[in-house]
This record gives C-alpha cells, structure tokens and sequence, in this order.
C-alpha cells in the first residue's frame, strides 16, 4: 500500500515518537535497573565510587539511547564508512596515545572520560558491513573478490586490537562482523573451510599467543593446573555460582564475592555476583530478558524495509547474543576467561555507550522503518 | 535498481540465514541453561562446601598439658603462664624490617635473631614462625604498646611446662622440649595436636605418657577473606587439659633424697615392700629441666654434657653396677635353699697371707688380717669373702643365678615408664656362651659369690631384691605411676593365702621359671627369716659392718647389707701398698653400696644407696642410708592417713 502515510519524511515528532518501541524501552530499563542493582552489591551495600559511576553513565547513555533514535536511518547509511573510519583512526591513536593500565592500552584520555575506541568498532563494523552487502547482489555476494574487502575490513582493526592487547574484544568485533557476512548470505562453503583452517591451526595459534594467554587456554583445559593463578578465576567462579542454589543467597549476601574470592566482579564476572545472590531462578530470569531483547531486535528486523536496516538489525541482535553468551559461558567455566563484558550489566563507560549507541540506531531502524534507503 | 525478484531472493536467503542463527542460538543458550543447572542444581552441594572451605578457616589453640603430681597430690609438672611472639609470616611485608623493629622492642639477641632465621628457611610461607616463646611481663607489654606498626605481629598468652621442684624430680618426671619430626612420626596424638611451639615429652613419664599427659587441642573457626584476613570469629571449641598422673613419689623425701647425694654421684632407691609403690628415685648429679622447655642455651647445654658425673644418665635405673657384698645376702639364700650349705659350718678366714686358691689364682678376702673361723651367719654379717667363695663354689653360678632373677636382678622393673632403663646381666654358664662365646671358668664362679665379676645391677633392682627378701619372700610388682587398685591390705591378705599354701607348690620352687604377683618365691621360711637375722646382725651387733649407723630406737630399727665394689682389679703391688680409698684416684676408687629394709619389727620400706666411687659401704653409703630411713618413718604416719583416705574414696 502506498498511503501518504508511509512516508516518514512527513511524520510529526509525534508520530515518531509513538513509533518508539516502547517494549524494547522496557527491556532496556529493566535490565539497566538490575545492572544498578548488581553494582551495588559488588560494593557490599554502599552506594559508592562503581554504584555513581554506573548509574550516570547508565541514565546519561540512555539518554543518549532515546535522543540519537530519531535520527534518520539514511544518516546511518550515509555515514556508515566514515563511522567505521573514525573508529578506526581512534585505534590508531589508542596505538600511539593510548592510556594504559593493567599491562594493555586500550583507552584515550579525554578528559573527562576514557574512551575504549574497541567497544565502538563492535558497533562500526555492524553498520559498515550492513552498508557493504545492503545492495549487493546475491550472485555477487559469492564472489571470492567481493569477499576480500569485507576480510580486510575485518582483519585491520581485530589485528589493532590484538596488538593492545586485547584477545577478547577482537574475537567479539570479528564474531560481529562475521556474522553479519553469514546473515548477508555468503556460500556456505566459506564459513566451513575457514572453521576447519581454525580447527587445523588452533594448535599453532595458542603457541604465538603471549604467555598468560596461553595460561588462560591451557587452564581453562584445566583449571586445577594452576588453582592460585590463572585457574583462579574459573575455579572461584563456579564455586561462587555453584553455592548459589536454586534461590540464591540473598542480595547483598554473596559472600564469595563480599569476601574477595572473585575478582573483577564488577567487569568480567558480574553475572557470577548475581548468579550466587539470586541462584538459578534469578540467572534464568536475566537470561530471559536478555532472549526478549534479542528477540524483539529481530522483529524490529523483520518489520523494516531496507536491507541495510534490516542486516543491521539481525546482525546486531545476533552480536548482542554473541556478547552475552561469550561472557556467560566464560563465567560458567565452558570457555576461556578472554575479557569480554555483560552488555549493560557489566560496569564500563565504553560497553555501555556502545550498546546504547547500537540499541538508538536499531530504534532508528524501527522509527523509520518504511524508509527506502537512498542508493548513492 | 535491484530487481524485484532478486530482492525477494535476497530477503528469503536472509530469512532462512537468520532462522540457521536462531537454531544455533537456541542450542547454546540450552548447552548455557544446562551448565548453570549443573552447577546450581545438580552439584550445588558440592560448590557450596567449596564455598565454605574458602571462607572458613579453622585455627588450633594448643592443648593443655595434664599435670604430674606426688602421692600427696603436690604438683611435680606444671603449666605457667607464658607470653609469646607469633609471626604470621603470609602476613608480613618485609620480614626483614620487622624483625629488626621487634628486636628493638623486646631486645632479641643476635643468638635469637640468627635463630629465628634458621626456623624461617623450614618453614612454609603460611606458617606461623614462634619468634620467643618466654617474654617477660615488661617486654610483653611493650610489645603490645608497638603492635600497630607491626603487621602480622600477634603476641599470644599460652601455657607452657614448668618444673617447680625443677632438678629434684627430673630423673622421675623428664621434661619436655618442642616436638620434632620424630615425634610427629612417632605417635598420631603429638600430629593430631600439632600447633606452632607444641611441646612434647622427651624422657621418665613425659615422654612414655605422652598419650594421657597431651590433652587436646581447641579450635577456632573464622570467616576469613581471600587475603586469609580473620572478619569474623565463628566458632570456639575449647582446648582440654590432659589426665593428670599421679605418681606413687613423696616429694619431700625425694628432695632429701637429692639432698643427701648433693656433690656426689649416685643413686637412691625406696620402695613398699608390700606394693612395690616407689617412695623415692633419686639420681645425682642431677640438672634443671625447665632449662629445656624454651630451648636449652648452648653454655648451659654444653656445662651439662661435658660433666664427667653425668648428669643425664639416670643412676637409679640406667646404672649398671657390680653389686659387691650386697650380693651376699642372696647367696646366702640361694645356697640355703639348695641345701648346699649347712648354716653351721665353719670356714676359716686367714686374712691376705693365705688368700683362697683355686687352680693356681688367689682370692682374697677384704679384710687384711683375717675373720678367723667364720659360720654363715657371721660371715654375712662381717661380710667375709673367703666364706662366700667357698659358698659359691659350692653352689654353682647356674643356681644362683635362678634365685637371683626372682628375686628382681637381671630384668628391666619400669619398662613401660624409663625407654633408658637397663636391664643388668645375671650370668650363668649358658649366658657366657651366648654372648661371649666362651665357656664357663671356675674362678668366675668364686668371684660371682661376692658380687664381683660378670654379674651387673641397677640401684633399683637392689632394692626390689631387698624388698622381696625383707617382705618375707613374695613376689611383688613395683611401679612408679600410681594404681589404686594396689594396697597394703590387699597385698596382705594374697600373701597370707600363699603362705597356708606352702606344702602345695614345694617341688617346682626351686625351677627356673617365672613367678605370679603376690607368689611365694622361697621354698623354707626358715631360710629367708635367718638371712634377715643375719642382715639384723650386720647393722646393731658389734663387728657388724654397718653398726656405726644403727638407730638403737625400736621405731627406726632397721637391718641392712653393706657393700663395697671394686672397680679396678687389684695388683700385687697395690695390695701391698694397701692404699687407703682417699689416696686412691677417684676413678679407680670402688663404688660404696647399702641395702636396707625397715623398721626391723615389722619392715615396710626397702632401701638402696649407691656412692659412685664412695670407697666404702659402710663409710659413705650405710650413712645416707640411716638419715633417709628415719626420714621415711617419720613420714610415715602421713603416708598412711593419705592411703587410707585414698581406699575409703576409692
């Protein structure tokens, strides 16, 4: 149907703003609210330093969330390489500027925050290959050549990161990227030769890793290799989530997380402090939310036109998932501790400004859902 | 402009990709689900006992050590209040640094300090080094004063062993010094108890009652955070004192005892004669075991060793002695027993001119001018050799050697208390052939009668022996540690049974074979009542050898045997010089022996001196023995009172 109505261009602020998803909006608070929550109990009840700085971030990024919503999903489109870029020149300054601390440089200094330019590639290459594959053609998709850029749009700023170094986040940027290109519809074929190629070579790749990475593959074979060292965190982990139950221990009475047995339990292992206070109930509620994100993303995908929205959507939706299954399943102990947040859960200026960046131009996709894109 | 078919194409090819994403998902989120289950659900009891192990931490307190007391329930081993210094070394920065800071404080010296090193380089790094383990009240609370620039710094009030009579009673009692290794190995209790400084028995009851005196330790259990920091206390299972051991000793005449040896080196025994309750065990020279319970210093380590007396050696048990003339009353039984011997005989003595012969080798008698013609019970009683080699010979090593193992020679008596005791040689000729490989000469007969030769005793198994002759010939159990199943009625009344029993057992008595408690061990009471007579005679009848020691009081008439064992075999040449003991150097000099039993009337205690290199029973030992019996039977009455108020209780 044609109606008037359809084109965006006349919609009144309005209008737009009924076409919130306002279920996704919900979502988002929630999990937000929990989040708060969560970081209150890392600091054993005291609203202090992580419980204020989580809390800003969260209400100013949410903010952000709403506002950036209403700009145009052609801004997007338009925009895509150069976001990409700017990210990317971001990393390189990270490489020559780039703050430090705990032995990797990954933050720029700007005064008044720390920017981890890495959490906002994870975005940038959602858009950028959303925008490559939005008008290709399914035959030329195929073809090994079209695949190169992608390929090397992918491996420069993975390898940037790699360099920081940050394993964890260039597995998630290049898990994003990927999967945009399967969502795209790459040939099958690719994604098998290069999975046993992965397989084939994992051997060599864990021996050019630096020692602790190293460690950390090796224990996590293993945890009980190095119980006071690397396996620390698994062991202390499990044994935290373990002791949970079914109900939990009660907010504020995790004792293995009050009592330092966990570390980094505000970042990495924020799912374990709500794991051990709210037991499985609490762990499969959060999982819930989490899957009605995911899942409304994908409806929001499945109600656009454009191929870009729509490649963004599903691809975004899918990143979210990766990101939240990577840093559950590292907490479980089912796969190596490589440094990946909890969307929104997790304390973090940069995940957090990422993900509600992510989430505002996935609104801007539902906002502006009947827009064509421009093709220039 | 794509199109249309192509669009349509692209949008199902990114459909169906998707719904491939939603199926993998939908398979990790339940490989998720399935894990957390696992460790929440399934194995919950597992992570949550884990959980515990972290954060519960359990501390021992050390145990109390049980007391030792006297029979008259005076406390031999105490515990006193000790203050101490606990590094808990996973809790110290720089070890270095604050080591020097305490050593300010509470003055270590270098010895200390070079120590404390030592221990450091055995330990593990959570361990808890004991810095000192005796302060004062002034270095204590200095220390308490300074405690907040010192991490991990902890003084800590315990108790620790402390010997009031200190060097009186430590060849009953032992010490005790920090547990080694062996120790640890040894017995399952010290492990058990095993807490920084733990202080376990090294010799006499410490050590053998290690199990009883230990006690158990206490526990403390904290909530701690993952840097091993104590927050909260949760639990205090409180420490329990040993069983305390009551020994059948009178300390005031163990300390007389002591007394009586000050300066000298040698033993004194006492017993019951009726229950073998030991009343005194004294050993000179003698040391100061609370030097041992912190640490023995080296000076005074070495001051101890190097003594030539040896302090460390326990005469009473550990010393082996030829027992010279106290030998003879024995074998004045022993030949009575086997008939080879008439009491009436007449055995001329002739002095050193016409010594006693035997294929070619001479025997002489002590006495330079001779005894003259000598019956048995003057032989005994002015000790004649000439008469008991005659005797001997006679008799025959063989059967003095079984009258001589029942009646306490030749075995160990408190075997289960002293692992130092010896158990002495009663030699025969089967022995000699066993040990030495050779056989059996006559001469060694000859000089066996008079205590001399092979034949080697302890104090104590004197003192048995005069105990099972002056209770009329009943074997009795001696012992040290206090059984209330033991008393004077009791024996009594067994022993009267074994009399009315007399005719029954007359054909084995004279086997070599062992004897039950409480057993007749003489065939005829005649032969035990006339070497009592003898004895008797010995002490209160001019020419007897002890007779300047008498006591002509009724109350504390006592009979008793002196004895004089050579050390050294004599040359011609010396006999001739016939040096005084006095000229003589005083290792060469002979050992001084007395047995005795009292009072006379009706006997309870059985006495043994010993004078290492004394020069004379009847000068250096028979004395000692005179003071320390009207010792006993002054405290007599007491004794009695406590044992009857110990049945009426029990």
């Amino acid at each position: 149907m044609l109606t008037e109505r359809l084109n965006t261009s006349k919609y009144t602020f309005f209008d737009k703003l009924l076409a919130l998803d306002f279920f996704l909006i919900f979502i988002v608070i929630l999990i937000g609210g929990i989040s708060v929550f969560a970081i209150h109990s890392t600091e054993g009840g005291e609203f202090s330093y992580y419980t204020k700085n989580h809390l800003i971030r969260l209400v100013s990024f949410f903010a952000m969330f709403i506002i950036l919503s209403f700009v145009k999903i052609n801004f997007w489109y338009r925009n895509a390489y150069s976001f990409y870029l700017i990210c990317l020149v971001a990393l390189l300054i990270v490489l020559f500027f780039g703050v430090t601390a705990n032995n990797s440089t990954r933050w720029i200094n700007l005064y008044f925050l720390n920017l981890q330019p890495s959490e906002l590639m994870k975005i940038a290459i959602i858009v950028c290959f959303a925008r490559y594959y939005h008008r290709m053609q399914s035959a030329d998709i195929q073809n090994y050549r079209f695949l190169l850029i992608p390929i090397i749009l992918l491996v420069i700023p993975c390898y940037l990161v790699i360099l920081q170094p940050d394993l964890g986040t260039s597995i998630l940027i290049a898990g994003s990227g990927i999967v945009v290109i399967w969502i795209a519809g790459l040939n099958i074929k690719y994604f098998v030769y290069s999975s046993l190629l992965l397989l084939v070579s994992f051997p060599f790749i864990v021996s050019i890793l630096k020692p602790y990475q190293k460690a950390r593959i090796l224990t996590f074979f293993n945890p009980d290799r190095d119980p006071l060292g690397a396996g620390y965190q698994i062991i202390q982990s499990k044994i935290a989530i373990g002791s949970g139950g079914f109900f939990g221990k009660g907010y504020l009475k995790g004792t293995q997380s009050y009592l330092e047995f966990l570390p980094e339990k505000h970042t990495d292992f924020i799912f374990t402090l709500f794991s051990e206070e709210f037991g499985f109930l609490g762990s499969i509620i959060l999982m819930l939310l989490y899957i009605l994100l995911i899942s409304r993303v994908i409806s929001i995908g499945f109600s656009v036109r454009s191929f870009f929205a729509k490649l963004y959507c599903f691809g975004f939706a899918s990143a979210i998932f990766i990101y939240v299954f990577v840093n559950i399943a590292m907490v479980l102990g089912l796969l190596p501790i490589v440094g990946a947040p909890l969307p929104i859960m997790s304390y973090g200026g940069s995940s957090m400004l990422s993900i509600m960046l992510g989430l505002s131009i996935v609104m801007s996709c539902k906002i502006y859902s009947q827009d064509q894109i421009s093709y220039y | 402009m794509q199109s249309r078919s192509t669009n349509v194409q692209k949008g199902r090819i990114i459909s169906r990709r998707l719904f491939m994403l939603a199926a993998a998902k939908i398979l990790l989120l339940a490989g998720i689900t399935s894990r957390l289950y696992n460790l929440q659900i399934s194995d919950r009891e597992k992570y949550e006992v884990l959980a515990d192990k972290n954060r519960i931490r359990e501390w021992k307190t050390p145990p109390q050590r049980g007391l030792i007391t006297d029979f008259y329930n005076k406390i031999l081993a105490d515990n006193d209040r000790v203050f101490q210094v606990h590094l808990s070394l996973d809790e110290i920065q720089d070890f270095d640094k604050t080591l020097f800071r305490l050593k300010n404080i509470i003055n270590l010296s270098n010895n200390e300090i070079r120590r404390i090193y030592k221990t450091k380089a055995k330990l593990r790094p959570w361990d808890t080094l004991v810095a000192s383990d005796n302060l004062n009240w002034s270095q204590f609370s200095k220390l308490n004063l300074y405690l907040h620039e010192l991490e991990g710094v902890k003084p800590v009030v315990s108790s620790s062993r402390y010997y009031p009579y200190g060097s009186n009673l430590v060849h009953v009692v032992g010490y005790v010094g920090e547990a080694s290794i062996r120790d640890i190995e040894r017995m399952e209790e010290i492990k058990e108890n095993l807490v920084p400084g733990l202080k376990v028995g090294k010799s006499g009851i410490e050590y053998s009652n290690e199990k009883k005196l230990i006690g158990k330790y206490g526990i403390k259990r904290y909530e701690v955070n993952s840097s091993g920091k104590r927050i909260i206390q949760l639990e205090h299972i409180k420490e329990s004192q040993g069983t305390e051991i009551k020994t059948t000793v009178d300390l005031e005449v163990q300390k007389f005892a002591q007394e009586l040896l000050k300066n000298k080196a040698g033993s004194i025994c006492a017993m019951d004669i009726y229950t073998g309750q030991i009343i005194a065990m004294a050993s000179s020279p003698s040391y100061d075991p609370n030097k041992f319970t912190h640490g023995i210093g080296h000076k005074d380590w070495e001051e101890i060793r190097d003594d030539p007396l040896k302090p460390l050696v326990n005469k009473s048990i550990a010393g082996l002695y030829s027992p010279g003339s106290t030998l003879k009353p024995l074998v004045a039984l022993a030949a009575l027993e086997f008939g080879t011997i008439d009491p009436e005989k007449a055995i001329q003595c002739k002095g050193h001119k016409h010594p006693y012969e035997l294929y070619g080798v001479k025997y002489h008698c002590w006495k330079k001018q001779g005894h003259g013609f000598m019956k048995l019970r003057n032989a005994i009683k002015q000790s004649c050799d000439i008469y008991f080699y005659e005797m001997a010979r006679l008799l025959g090593v063989d059967r003095l050697s079984i009258i001589a193992k029942r009646y306490g020679l030749g075995s160990n008596i408190l075997k289960n208390v002293y692992f130092d005791e010896k158990k002495g040689v009663v030699p025969n000729t089967e022995w000699k052939k066993n040990a030495l490989g050779k056989s059996w000469y006559l001469g060694e007969t000859v000089i066996n009668g008079i205590g001399q030769g092979y034949i080697q005793t302890t104090p104590l198994q004197l003192c048995l022996m005069t105990a099972q002759i002056a209770n009329g010939g009943y074997k009795i159990k001696p012992h040290i540690l206090f059984d209330k199943n033991v008393n004077f009625e009791n024996a009594k009344l067994k022993i009267a049974k074994q009399k009315t029993n007399e005719s029954l057992l007359n054909n084995s008595i004279l086997e070599d074979r062992e004897f039950q408690l409480y057993e007749k061990l003489y065939s005829r009471t005649e032969n035990i009542d006339f070497v009592k007579d003898a004895m008797f005679g010995s002490t209160n009848e001019q020419y007897g050898t002890s007779f300047k020691s008498r006591f002509e009081d009724l109350k504390y008439q006592f009979a008793g045997k002196t004895g004089t064992s050579q050390v050294k075999r004599i040359t011609e040449e010396e006999r001739e010089l016939d040096l005084k003991q006095s000229q003589i150097e005083y290792k060469n000099r002979d050992h001084a022996l007395y047995i005795a039993f009292a009072p006379y009337k009706e006997p309870r205690y059985s006495i043994s001196v010993l004078v290492e290199h004394g020069g004379s029973g009847s000068k250096a030992a028979a004395p000692l023995a005179s003071k320390l019996i009207k010792k006993i039977i002054d405290r007599h009455k007491l004794r009695e009172q406590i044992r009857k108020a110990n049945i009426t209780l029990a």
